[in-house]
């Protein structure tokens, strides 16, 4: 048996992805984002969470997902990871799960290319459900975020 | 018991010890013969191994301790003060500062200083290299010897004693003895102590306090006493209390004490009031140790910051107070909230607490302001032993002078500008001051002076350092300057003084070769300049050949908070930074000229850089060019001009400046972020940014 997990679930489009539960810091419903100019496209801006600023990354726009209308439902997700604190505009987040690290399976290749480095791996909660488990590290660097975008234009 | 928990006040008073032994020897060295200033020095040390001790730094405390031997030589006269003794007890304080840091990471502060305790001993023996006054140190010896082998009286007490008598103080041998029937003696005891502490203070008892309050005494205890009151107003008050039947109290002076000390004990237990009464002038200090301490303090004209002055400060971290500061932003927000609120409720109720609420909320953030304040003397205090060691050591005589250290600025600026200003102040006693010989041929006094001033100036702290050295040679700095590509000669041609004088902050004249070629100047002073820079602040020259050179370091009063001017552009809002901002104005599209290809409005006698905020940001709901008049901002980098197109002002507002977290890269023209009083974040505008 591997380690228990608790993950904070969430959606983008019809994907679930998780993020495991230390790393994430509250979970906070859209508020008002002041735009930075000249920063990357995927950053929305910056929102005041509780008297700190914090940076908001669109996470669809990060994943090159087509962005959205934000609706009740999205949430930012305020994460802290190498002593940065990002908030992720997600779709919804409305689940904790229970995993093992048992069933998480390393990214596999059908996903490929420069996305499955910022997979964790793939957790099986049931036949039909699978949940994307994030390598946070790599969604936030800004290095690789760089090669990311020369790559796409 | 844990230690640990004590470690960081051990440490801090700690430095706090080091740094009034330093300040102190270094008033000591300019007069050798002021022993209220060794007696300063002296308490320091013993309390510094009194903690030492007992936190069980024992290197640390053997070496306060021999240092303690020298000084209680000093103090007492049989010692006089020197350059070698000077030196060994300077190195001592090197050592105990290596010893102190090495316990701040973590070590065990243990450190081999065997050399130093050998010349620490040596001088103690009075074997002083160099015609030491030999027969005053050898008689110093066994002097001391005497004392710490006293039978009632350690070496510290002793000395506590007979520096209360030199400073006018009374000092008392009480002898109380309890009536045979008493039943509780312990609580008799007990209720003299406690007479006895009000008026003064009990520096040793025998039997022990410990043993007395175990009922480990016969009938009788005696004590060693400072205070003001009169021997019989004493006396009299102790026989009134109940079941005591009597006391004997004695006035000690110089003599009786010595005696006392030495083991001539049993004169005194026999009540032999013969003792000539004790000389005691009245004073006004208290006999309470910190006080007297401060007085000394003030008699030798050192500033009472010591360690040994009454303490009223507590240590804060300053992550705390930035949490303070966070939480209390939070409450201002939900304050014009309310503000709001009740505005549009009109219940005279609720608009009256919300504007006291507001009230309160106002004086909060001025504290919480003002505890991030700290004076610039935490800084300056430990220049004057860096300056005295470059001077010694390149064989020059330098006086510093520092004027306004209780010139209050932010923790933050604080923090950073230490190196700084050390780079300054060495490069103007190494390079600024000239050797004694070319001072004395150009007939200049023989001790260059550096003068060290901090002062406010409206949002400002300038900080000058200021030697009446040789100055500076322009030609030189021009030549060296021409000759490493930092300016070509047609800008040599037109460039002021102050700009030649500049080029020292440039970063090709930091090499050391280049040092000793121009007037020396060029230490690192890119490095000053980029880190002055980076605190907001400006550093800027002047210098008149022969007389001397002045830098002057302009910084910000706190790096967290500035003044700065909202403005509005589409539907989003900047602060730009009162200090960059020139004047506000209003222009006609008529007025906008292209000048080489520059979008240029005329200002004042000149015209200047016209750039669009909406376009340096990409702001996509607003453009100016669809408007026939257009609000500006004229902001300044120097001496140079530009003019920024705004929509609207919103009005001037201190706002709290906060970065824009670790994940975004720099934006240019962005200096940070700032928290309105509506809880949106708006970005700071750096001017400077879009000044080339």
């Amino acid at each position: 048996m591997g380690e228990e997990l608790k993950v904070i679930v969430f959606k983008l489009g019809e994907e679930e992805y998780g993020i495991e539960v230390d790393k994430v810091q509250t979970i906070e419903r859209m508020m008002p984002i002041t735009r930075v100019p000249k920063t990357y496209s995927f950053v929305k801006g910056v929102i005041n969470l509780r008297g700190v600023v914090i940076p908001v990354i669109d996470l669809r726009g990060r994943f090159g997902l087509p962005e959205t209308e934000y609706t009740d439902q999205t949430r930012i997700i305020i994460v802290a990871v190498n002593e940065m604190e990002v908030g992720f505009i997600v779709d919804s987040a409305n689940d904790v799960m229970d995993l093992n690290s048992d069933v998480i399976d390393s990214p596999p290749d059908v996903v490929g290319g420069i996305k499955a480095k910022y997979l964790h791996g793939v957790a099986r909660i049931s036949e039909e459900r699978l949940l994307v488990m994030l390598n946070l590290s790599e969604v936030l660097n800004r290095s690789e975020i760089i090669q990311l975008e020369s790559l796409e234009d | 018991m844990d230690m640990n928990q004590y470690l960081s006040m051990f440490i801090d008073e700690s430095n706090d010890h080091l740094q009034s032994l330093n300040e102190n020897m270094l008033e000591l060295e300019k007069a050798p013969d002021d022993i209220g200033i060794v007696q300063i020095i002296f308490r320091s040390a013993h309390t510094l191994k009194g903690m030492a001790a007992t936190m069980g730094f024992e290197d640390l405390s053997s070496l306060t301790h021999q240092m303690e031997n020298v000084l209680d030589l000093v103090r007492n006269e049989k010692l006089k003060m020197q350059d070698y003794i000077f030196d060994t007890l300077f190195k001592s304080l090197d050592a105990l500062q290596m010893m102190v840091q090495d316990i701040m990471n973590g070590g065990d502060g243990k450190a081999d200083v065997q050399s130093i305790v050998t010349s620490l001993q040596a001088i103690v023996r009075g074997e002083v290299p160099g015609g030491a006054d030999s027969a005053a140190s050898s008689q110093a010896a066994p002097a001391a010897e005497t004392a710490s082998t006293g039978i009632q009286l350690d070496e510290f007490q002793y000395s506590v004693l007979e520096q209360s008598i030199t400073e006018g103080h009374k000092v008392l041998y009480i002898e109380v003895a309890i009536r045979e029937d008493c039943q509780l003696k312990a609580a008799r005891a007990y209720l003299v102590f406690d007479l006895l502490e009000r008026y003064g203070e009990v520096v040793k008892s025998h039997p022990s306090v410990q043993e007395i309050e175990q009922e480990k005494f016969e009938r009788s205890f005696s004590l060693y006493y400072i205070t003001q009151k009169d021997a019989a107003e004493l006396q009299s008050m102790i026989v009134n209390l109940s079941e005591i039947e009597s006391a004997q109290v004695m006035p000690l002076d110089h003599e009786t004490l010595n005696q006392l000390s030495s083991g001539v004990q049993e004169a005194a237990a026999a009540g032999t009031a013969e003792a000539p009464a004790a000389a005691a002038a009245p004073t006004d200090a208290k006999p309470e140790a910190p006080q007297t301490a401060a007085k000394a303090e003030a008699k030798t004209g050192a500033r009472a910051n010591g360690g040994a002055a009454p303490s009223r400060t507590i240590r804060v971290d300053i992550e705390r107070l930035d949490v303070l500061m966070n939480l209390l932003s939070e409450l201002l927000i939900d304050r014009s909230r309310l503000e709001q609120l009740a505005y549009e409720i009109k219940r005279s109720d609720l608009t009256e607490t919300v504007e006291h609420m507001s009230r309160v909320g106002s004086d909060l953030q001025n504290i919480v302001l003002k505890l991030r304040m700290v004076p610039i003397d935490t800084v300056f205090s430990r220049f004057p032993r860096m300056v005295r060691d470059v001077a010694k050591s390149l064989d020059k005589k330098i006086d510093l002078v520092i004027v306004g250290a209780e010139t209050e600025l932010d923790r933050t600026v604080i923090d950073e500008i230490g190196d700084p200003l050390v780079h300054l102040l060495r490069n103007a006693v190494d390079h600024g001051i000239e050797p004694t010989a070319q001072r004395i041929a150009a007939g200049k006094p023989e001790t260059g002076t550096v003068q060290l001033r901090a002062f406010h100036s409206g949002n400002h702290v300038f900080i000058e350092i200021e030697d009446d050295g040789g100055g500076i040679d322009r030609d030189k700095i021009l030549n060296k300057a021409l000759k490493n590509g930092i300016v070509t000669q047609s800008e040599a041609a037109t460039m002021s003084d102050e700009q030649v004088y500049m080029l020292l902050f440039a970063a090709g004249f930091s090499t050391a070769d280049v040092i000793s070629d121009i007037s020396g100047r060029g230490v690192g002073l890119d490095v000053v300049r980029s880190k002055i820079e980076s605190l907001s602040g400006d550093v800027s020259v002047t210098s008149t050949l022969g007389k001397g050179t002045k830098f002057s370091v302009q910084l910000p009063l706190t790096l967290s908070i500035i003044s700065a001017m909202l403005i509005k552009v589409g539907s989003e809002k900047y602060a730009i930074p009162l200090s960059s901002i020139v004047e506000t104005g209003i222009i006609q599209r008529n007025q906008i000229r292209s000048v080489h290809g520059y979008t240029m409005v005329p200002y004042r006698d000149a015209h200047i850089p016209l750039m669009s905020l909406a376009n340096l940001f990409e702001v996509a709901d607003f453009d100016e060019n669809v408007e026939e008049e257009t609000e500006i901002v004229v902001i300044r980098k120097g001496e140079r001009l530009a003019a920024l197109t705004i929509e609207d002002f919103i009005g001037q507002s201190e706002i709290v400046i906060k970065n824009l977290g670790k994940y975004l890269p720099p934006v240019q023209g962005v200096a940070g972020a700032t928290i309105l009083g509506d809880g949106q974040v708006a970005l700071i505008v750096d001017p400077n940014a879009f000044i080339k």
